[in-house]
């Protein structure tokens, strides 16, 4: 189970897990190796990764209600499957994410004013990917994918032992991008992990209009081997990524990971989701959620107290205080600062372009005929 | 200090969302990000979370009322004004806060004038549209022709006015943005430049000797208001009653909401699911005497019991008798899903419009919870406070159109479901009864059903065991 090399591992391909829905610690022979080293006091920083990436989640959809996001992409009940493969990254692998992995980029350090820049409008991109080795949100879907694999045959020619790391979801798995990624990446065997979150709904279509088999069957056909896991245990998806690291790191090519979860939110503040699903897949999914079922693990285990808990909730209050204070704090910029980050170096098109613009700009002005007709 | 809510674009390009409902009164303290708001956008119904820490000054509008994007919609008086984060905009206000943004860019933004749907701008050779006129938006108390704003505010009256709206002047946008400032309606304007553009000497031109001009505008438009003929001119203007007269020729309203969703989700069912129609007539006279009787026990006081009731309990035990009138297309998997369980839906008219709420588990009731539950579905709906997770997963469904006095139909299927029973009114009709004719009380079930899932056989039983029932309710004694 578990890898494709077979070719017979995409039906009925079993879902791992090593914390069940009801937060009782299973062992799993292929996984539990991978996080034999991971304390209680470390599942409790998890734990805490989750809590505060859905405080920024919540704060962010509450700002696009106030009209002060244009908009936002909720990444509610995904927690789990950003913060366990985000956290087995070291800083020297590269990210090239979708729009939803907030709680990937709020891992690898990003600034929180930074992060939703874009989304209110403020900017056409967010942050210096070199700074926290990841690319800004591709809005594209799937197109990451080819971005990855590209840096990772990069990775290769230069003899490193780092990874790329492309997120996407099931509704990208369709795109021709990313089926061109993977045969590319299998060919040149390449340092990159195909990380999928399936989260069931691509915008309203749900995956089992998209691909008849588990969507980690899908890796066999290129030739990747595949793990598919339980993308609200964290732990789970931890090991699936250290697994997958370790192959890259050692020669051992591309990796497919099926992250198994669910979308408990809309597609972005701008859908509703009651519209084409049944409200009871919604509450199937809620009894399996990510931080409530790592909460009953630790609590269980007592390295959990109710103090803890609420140490921690008040620091993500403090972290979604931030986050609002730097988004109302954004000076909206002006209207030439398009022209400013087009090209790294002088482009003779584009200052004729932006002289026309500013010289329209000036038609506006009270003291000036020019431009007027 | 007061601090104003506007509305925001809460999808992404709307220009208008409908208040639902506040979730707050005047008075209230509210803490930021608490709920205070229902809208309905043309794409989804949202929560809005309050902005502020404070106090509600003011709600500006009713619910049930379409605001455009950028007005007002509450006041809070907030306390502590240094703590909150202001936000920069650019440091140059309008020269006039009051006057809406009129776009001097094509396609910059919305146009945030009242019309109640997004503009469209001409296709070359398409006639001109005739000038339509908000008559409930913006009252004119002194006109006559206005009479009480009774019309709905989302409908348009249409005033015949030929050749009084034309496509924009051809005008350049800094000229626009000056005509603005200066308070100059370029349909006012003769323009000098090529091809009649508008230059800016034109409209300095205009301002210089405005007051003429801009008066034949207001005149125009009296003019037009009071065109629409004696009717409209008659002292007292009929209100909208069970006549025509009164109302204008043709009215015209937004299909959004749930119109749009009942209208999509009817398209769909009707022309996914192949449907086919029964009647039957059944003599309930026995049904309505074991109403009396239930009506008179204590364990039934204060429950509403009506035919429905029993209809719904029927179609609960025909149902698991005929499992495949309970059953569900998954076209996805290419499987059919039978449900052992009856999410008894029905159908409502609400002030949202059509809905059609379920009953979850309705087969595990008794008649006595079945009937508490229909009159908690059917308070609900009225409400208006029917919850998504009602309208989910139901699994077969009753229309009752006998409270319209209606005998039959041919009622179109909840989409997913593969069965819908409309019910008739109840009559006294002659009809035989032991050999005889007499008057009897006489209802016409119609059924429709999915013939992917239902064969002609298994809807024919359903139906027959249901009128069974109603004919003879003891002989569910035989059935269960």
């Amino acid at each position: 189970m578990g890898h494709g090399e077979a070719g017979t591992a995409g039906q009925g391909q079993d879902m791992l897990q090593l914390i069940t829905d009801k937060g009782v610690r299973v062992s799993h022979p292929e996984l539990d190796p991978y996080i034999a080293d991971v304390t209680d006091e470390e599942l409790v920083k998890l734990y805490e990764d989750m809590v505060v990436v859905r405080r920024i989640d919540t704060e962010a959809t509450a700002l696009q209600r106030q009209g002060e996001l244009a908009l936002w992409p909720p990444l509610l009940g995904q927690e789990a499957s950003q913060i366990g493969s985000a956290r087995a990254l070291r800083p020297d692998d590269f990210v090239f994410s979708s729009y939803r992995e907030n709680g990937v980029a709020y891992c690898r350090g990003v600034d929180l004013t930074d992060l939703i820049r874009v989304w209110r409008g403020n900017a056409s991109s967010g942050w210096d990917p070199y700074e926290i080795n990841m690319a800004t949100p591709q809005i594209i879907i799937g197109a990451q994918t080819l971005h990855a694999t590209g840096y990772a045959l990069g990775i290769q020619q230069d003899g490193a032992d780092s990874a790329a790391v492309a997120y996407f979801g099931d509704g990208a798995t369709s795109e021709g991008d990313v089926n061109e990624a993977m045969v590319f990446a299998a060919s040149f065997q390449v340092p990159v992990i195909f990380f999928c979150q399936n989260n069931h709904w691509a915008i309203s279509e749900p995956v089992g209009l998209q691909s008849h088999i588990p969507l980690a069957g899908r890796a066999a056909g290129f030739g990747i081997p595949s793990m598919r896991v339980d993308g609200n245990d964290v732990l789970a998806v931890l090991a699936a990524t250290r697994w997958a690291l370790e192959r890259a790191r050692s020669g051992g090519g591309p990796s497919f990971i099926e992250a198994v979860t669910y979308r408990m939110g809309p597609h972005t503040t701008a859908d509703d989701p009651t519209r084409y699903r049944d409200a009871n897949e919604l509450e199937d999914w809620r009894a399996k959620d990510p931080i409530a079922r790592v909460a009953a693990l630790l609590e269980a285990s007592g390295a959990l107290t109710p103090a803890m808990e609420e140490q921690i909730a008040a620091a993500a209050d403090g972290v979604a205080k931030d986050l609002r204070a730097g988004c109302l704090g954004l000076v909206d910029p002006e209207p030439e600062a398009v022209f400013a980050h087009v090209y790294a170096t002088p482009n003779s098109w584009l200052e004729r372009q932006q002289e026309h613009y500013s010289r329209y700009l000036a038609g506006f002005s009270a003291d000036t005929t020019e431009g007027s007709n | 200090m007061i601090k104003e809510f506007k509305l925001p674009d809460l999808g992404e390009g709307l220009t208008e969302s409908e208040i639902v409902s506040w979730h707050v009164a005047v008075g209230d303290t509210v803490v930021l990000n608490q709920v205070i708001a229902e809208v309905e956008t043309a794409k989804a119904v949202v929560e809005l979370p309050s902005p502020y820490d404070g106090v509600i000054a003011r709600l500006h509008e009713e619910p049930g009322t379409v605001v455009q994007v950028g007005e007002t919609i509450v006041s809070f008086d907030v306390v502590d004004d240094s703590a909150v984060v202001e936000r920069s905009r650019n440091p140059e206000p309008g020269p006039n806060p009051e006057v809406k943004r009129v776009p001097t860019l094509v396609g910059y933004g919305a146009d945030p004038e009242k019309t109640g749907r997004p503009v469209r701008r001409r296709r070359i050779g398409a006639p001109a549209p005739a000038v339509v006129e908000r008559s409930a938006a913006e009252p004119k108390p002194g006109s006559a022709a206005t009479g009480p704003a009774a019309p709905s505010p989302q409908v348009e009256t249409t005033v015949a006015a030929p050749g009084a709206a034309v496509e924009r002047p051809r005008s350049t946008p800094p000229v626009r943005k000056l005509a603005r400032d200066l308070g100059i309606d370029l349909t006012t304007v003769a323009g000098s430049g090529a091809g009649g553009l508008i230059v800016r000497e034109d409209v300095l031109a205009a301002k210089a000797g405005a007051a003429p001009v801009s008066a034949a505008v207001p005149a125009a438009a009296e003019a037009a208001t009071a065109a629409p003929g004696p009717a409209a001119a008659a002292q007292v203007p009929a209100p909208p009653s069970s006549s025509f007269a009164g109302r204008p020729r043709e009215e015209r309203a937004d299909i959004k909401g749930v119109r749009k969703h009942t209208a999509a989700a009817m398209v769909a069912s009707a022309f996914t699911a192949p449907h086919v129609t029964e009647f039957l007539t059944v003599d309930v006279t026995a049904s309505m005497e074991l109403l009396e009787r239930l009506r008179a026990r204590r364990d039934f006081a204060g429950l509403k019991l009506t035919p429905l009731t029993l209809v719904a309990k029927a179609l609960c035990l025909a149902a698991a008798r005929q499992p495949s009138v309970n059953s569900r297309w998954d076209e996805a998997n290419g499987q059919i899903i039978t449900m052992n369980y009856v999410n008894l839906g029905i159908a409502a008219a609400t002030p949202r419009g059509l809905l059609v709420p379920n009953i979850k588990d309705a087969h595990a009731l008794d008649l006595r919870q079945l009937a508490a539950a229909l009159g908690e579905l059917a308070e609900t709906a009225r409400a208006g406070k029917t919850t998504p997770a009602a309208l989910g997963g139901g699994t077969i469904s009753i229309t009752n159109i006998g409270v319209f006095g209606i005998d039959a139909g041919t009622p179109i299927l909840n989409p997913g479901e593969a069965a819908i029973v409309a019910m008739g009114a109840v009559r006294r009709q002659p009809w035989e009864h032991n050999g005889e004719v007499a008057l009897r009380q006489v209802m016409t079930l119609s059924l429709s059903f999915d013939h992917r899932l239902v064969d002609g056989e298994q809807g024919s039983r359903f139906l027959a065991d249901i009128g069974a029932v109603l004919a003879d309710p003891a002989l569910v004694l035989a059935m269960v």
